[in-house]
């Protein structure tokens, strides 16, 4: 996830440890070093998720949960036609905003790696493009208002020009307003991996496809392509997980006219319907965790770092 | 392809990049230019006078919001979190070097923390915390949520930088008697020093933009990105605009000092090789 690192690749596995008593103080030593990393995943993430689960099976009423086990938080969400239309409508909006940021990433990432020839270039290039991600989605998000509103940019350019007589409705507020911020705010998840898969591709491979009598279009289709699949599936990961459990694009940009899934879970949370949003968070887990088991079978994340 | 010159391909490759350049920076200047406004100048165009009317009425407006209490926090919880990212990630990355039982899950938790949806986690440690019969606490549940977001980086980057780093360094370092200790503090460290950096500016910059994993742990005191998102339903002028222009330009700071950092320090790395 950071600058293209330029050394080869080398295991980092050392040795075996030829003397026992050491071998021992060291894998005394990994585990200490490992254990912080443990402790923390453990308590704030593995213990709230096994939380979650068991608070789904949990009564409540307008004011607080009771310790229980009932199954209707889910019976009640998965018998919702509201449910199924919101988890199409998410399902939805993941497979566009996947379509586009993954055909933009990748010429954005073409262009970076087999282009630009020196390497301080290709790095401040990089750097234009990272350097929106690290500040702030919700400032990044409210950008768009006064660019596509009813009085925005794009609509008085319209007018101004006489193309529309009036104010084009659909830009903001809308689903197309919502993926178009998705795709502004997660694109560089999809640059940035498969820019580091094409920088790693032999540029000999590409010399011999040309030697052989490959055109252009073929060298891409056949040699590039495959080659950067990896990085394709890591990018798919994040942005796929990403655009599932989004809340706050979708309520923004949709001015509250298009709902998702974990938007509903938010609705449910500040109506404090938590184990409600639990089921619904169960739910939704099992989905993305589907998912992203299918990515990792294409791709193993450890060979590719 | 790099001898060749530059055909039709790179030229139209280049003017898509440079659209995208315009579609990532594009709106973020719209609110740039807005946030000077003049006094009754509105959330769109055509700016109505130009003034720094906004910025005087974020530091005196404090019926709406706390900014300047929000900002701190919001500062104080980012340094805290890229501290703790730094040094757990580099010793987990450590830890990584070598096999050990469990190294495999937790490696995949670690890529868990990536993929659970924010707001899982936020309802997650919520529930937790009120059923331990704990507070909610920008610095004690936030903390933790920030974290579970910022690791899974730190980590993946100090094991790609380890992936990299070739252990003949630390052997010749043995082999002149240095101890476990001087080789990691004099060889390593110096090494991967400019991607500790990189792990502490994404430390930092994730935990002082994150929203959604805020939700049900910030407890009673809000952090900036929700008194922002509060702001998106109830403000209608442009002291939105002004806010935004403040932490943007605060984050750039941020990012132009460190990546000056982490240049200066590769710099220092190769003048070091003979």
């Amino acid at each position: 996830m950071s600058i293209a690192f330029d050394q080869p690749a080398l295991s980092a596995l050392s040795k075996a440890p030829s003397n026992p008593l050491r071998g021992r103080a060291r894998s005394l030593a990994s585990y200490l070093q490992a254990a912080p990393l443990a402790l923390i995943l453990g308590f704030f993430l593995l213990l709230p998720l096994v939380m979650i689960v068991v608070v789904s099976f949990w009564d409540y009423d307008f004011a607080q949960m009771y310790p229980d086990f009932v199954t209707f938080n889910y019976s009640e969400t998965l018998t919702s036609w509201v449910t199924w239309k919101t988890y199409l409508n998410t399902l939805k909006y993941a497979a566009l905003v996947w379509i586009l940021t993954t055909t933009i990433g990748f010429t954005v990432a073409y262009f970076l790696a087999f282009h630009i020839r020196t390497t301080a270039m290709q790095t401040v290039l990089f750097l234009v493009c990272t350097v929106p991600f690290l500040t702030s989605n919700i400032i990044r998000m409210i950008s768009w208002i006064p660019v596509l509103g009813r009085n925005g940019l794009i609509n008085s350019s319209l007018i101004e020009s006489g193309l529309v007589a009036s104010p084009v409705e659909w830009l903001l507020y809308s689903d197309f307003a919502v993926v178009l911020a998705m795709v502004h705010l997660y694109t560089l998840f999809m640059v940035t991996p498969i820019f580091n898969t094409l920088m790693r591709i032999d540029r000999a491979l590409i010399e011999a496809a040309r030697d052989a009598g490959a055109s252009g279009p073929q060298i891409l289709w056949n040699v590039v392509l495959p080659l950067a699949k990896p990085g394709i599936a890591i990018g798919t990961i994040f942005v796929v997980t990403l655009v599932m459990a989004d809340f706050s694009t979708v309520q923004v940009m949709s001015g509250g006219q298009s709902a998702s899934v974990a938007l509903m879970m938010k609705n449910q949370m500040s109506l404090l319907q938590y184990p409600a949003a639990a089921a619904n968070a169960v739910v939704l887990l099992l989905l993305v965790l589907v998912m992203v088991g299918a990515l990792l079978r294409i791709v193993d994340i450890r060979k590719e770092l | 392809m790099r001898e060749e010159r530059r055909s039709g391909t790179f030229w139209l490759l280049a003017g898509f990049f440079a659209l995208f350049v315009l579609f990532l920076y594009g709106p973020l200047s719209a609110i740039l230019i807005l946030s000077f406004q003049g006094p009754d100048g509105g959330l769109t165009f055509p700016l109505n006078g130009v003034s720094l009317h906004w910025f005087a009425n974020l530091l005196e407006q404090q019926a709406v919001g706390d900014f300047g209490g929000s900002f701190r926090r919001s500062f104080a919880l980012g340094l805290l979190v890229m501290a703790v990212t730094v040094v757990v990630s580099l010793l987990a990355g450590l830890a990584f070097r070598r096999r050990f039982m469990g190294a495999t899950v937790l490696f995949y938790l670690s890529v868990a923390s990536l993929v659970v949806p924010s707001i899982i986690v936020s309802l997650g440690i919520g529930v937790l915390f009120s059923q331990l019969g704990l507070e909610p606490w920008w610095l004690s549940s936030a903390f933790g949520a920030h974290l579970t977001w910022t690791l899974p980086f730190g980590v993946l980057i100090m094991f790609a930088v380890f992936n990299r780093f070739s252990p003949s360094y630390e052997e010749a370092a043995r082999d002149l008697g240095a101890s476990s200790w001087q080789s990691f503090a004099h060889v390593v460290l110096p090494m991967i020093l400019p991607s500790l950096v990189g792990v502490g500016l994404f430390g930092f910059t994730l935990s002082y933009d994150e929203f959604a994993r805020s939700l049900m742990t910030a407890g009673t005191y809000n952090t900036l990105p929700l008194e922002l998102y509060g702001m998106t339903t109830n403000v209608t002028t442009p002291v939105l605009y002004a806010l935004g222009t403040v932490t943007t330009v605060f984050s750039l700071l941020v990012i132009l000092v460190t990546v000056g950092m982490i240049t200066a320090l590769r710099r220092r790395n190769m003048q070091a090789r003979p």
